[in-house]
């Protein structure tokens, strides 16, 4: 049986137990997000992927899809909403584009450009984050971390490793590794 | 045929490395079309050292990291209408706020007396040098900012478009930089 939702007025065919954004992809609709791989479990963390079910704001990467219900995503109010987002995660990391191997191959870049992102807007926070560079083969760039938890995912839930968490809460939120010294080179951790 | 009061632009360089300026040089020729008008304020174009009361529009390249660049920077704010941060070094500290997680003295003793090759140098002290700040920021961090124009540096021809489309609604009269184009 197949249903359907409105996504900004465009009608979206969903099968049972399909989010909102995984409906909205399979059609070809582009909703924002950091926090949400179409791999993964979703996470419902960053809150770009944002959007007014029926009038109320919830996360489409973990929000189940119900017929005739009325979703908005590209609405003024909701991408100001999520550029606030996203210039608080450039604020509170350390994202320096123009040295960042990843420039150009970013989500995080490629969103704030999608929102058209002119500014930080906020104070930046210039914290101190070492890197740990103790593994042979695997560097954790702690600068670029924005806590998606996609890193965590992919260890626990495909590779039943479990090599990283987050730790601490709020603003003290932190990526932890799964060894005694807490430094990647110590966890057999092997890349590919 | 009554002449436009031609805008004034003032412009200044603080924690950043002309680039962006050398950038705003790339329009090329059609700097003598949009002279016609504009005109240069305080700039380093110009060598004039302080703005006129009345300027227009003001364009920061560079963060602030010292004393004297907060002072200039205050000084623009308080004589342009519109204030334009350029570049990525203006915009969030760029390149200069990479040293932003070292101690500062960390710095000045590596640089002048632990580098190799150095004997017996010292830290400069001239009571002229400004002080340095503990760490780069961004300019909307102390001022309040009209606009900003990314990059690094923003293209010639994104200085112009940037420019143009925040002068453009600023009201009619700012017209004139779109049509220098
Ligand atoms: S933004 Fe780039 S070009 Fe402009 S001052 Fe900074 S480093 Fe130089
Ligand atoms: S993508 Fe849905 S909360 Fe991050």
């Amino acid at each position: 049986m197949s249903y359907t939702f409105t996504l900004d007025g465009k009608v979206i065919p969903f099968a049972d137990g399909q989010t909102i954004i995984q409906a909205a992809s399979a059609a070809g609709v582009f909703i924002p997000h950091l926090c949400y791989h179409p791999e993964f479990k979703p996470h419902g963390s960053c809150k770009l992927c944002t959007v007014r079910v029926n009038g109320r704001h919830t996360a489409s990467c973990t929000m189940r899809a119900s017929a005739g219900m009325v979703v908005e995503s590209e609405t003024e109010e909701i991408n100001a909403e999520r550029r606030a987002l996203t210039q608080m995660l450039f604020v509170e990391g350390n994202h320096f584009c123009p040295s960042c191997e990843q420039s150009g191959n970013c989500q995080l870049q490629a969103t704030a450009y999608h929102l058209g992102m002119m500014s930080p807007h906020y104070d930046h926070f210039f914290p101190n984050r070492p890197v740990d560079a103790s593994h042979p083969e695997v560097l954790l760039e702690f600068n670029r971390c924005i806590l998606c938890s996609l890193c965590v995912r992919a260890s626990r839930d495909v590779d039943g490793k479990n090599v990283f968490a987050l730790s601490g809460r709020g603003i003290k939120t932190h990526l932890i590794v799964n060894a005694k010294s807490g430094a990647a080179g110590r966890y057999g951790l092997r890349a590919g | 045929m009554t002449e436009k009061k031609k805008l004034k632009v003032a412009t200044t360089s603080l924690a950043g490395c002309f680039g962006c300026h050398m950038s705003f040089l790339d329009i090329d020729e059609r700097l003598f079309t949009l002279l016609e008008h504009i005109e240069f304020d305080r700039s380093p174009l110009t060598d004039i050292k302080t703005c006129s009361p009345d300027c227009d529009i003001g364009i920061i390249e560079g963060g602030l990291c010292n004393a004297e660049n907060v002072h200039v920077l205050r000084e623009f704010r308080k004589n342009c209408k519109i204030l334009i941060a350029m570049g990525a070094c203006a915009i969030n500290g760029g390149l200069p706020a990479q040293r932003n997680h070292l101690p500062l003295t960390t710095i000045l003793e590596e640089v002048y007396h632990t580098s190799p090759g150095l004997a017996n140098g010292m830290i400069p002290n001239d009571p002229e040098l400004p002080l340095p700040l503990n760490q780069v920021h961004p300019i909307h961090e102390v001022v309040k900012i009209d606009y900003f124009m990314p990059g690094c540096p923003p293209s010639g021809r994104r200085n112009l478009e940037g420019a143009d489309r925040s002068v453009g609604r600023q009201g009619a009269r700012t017209r004139a930089w779109p049509d220098a184009l």
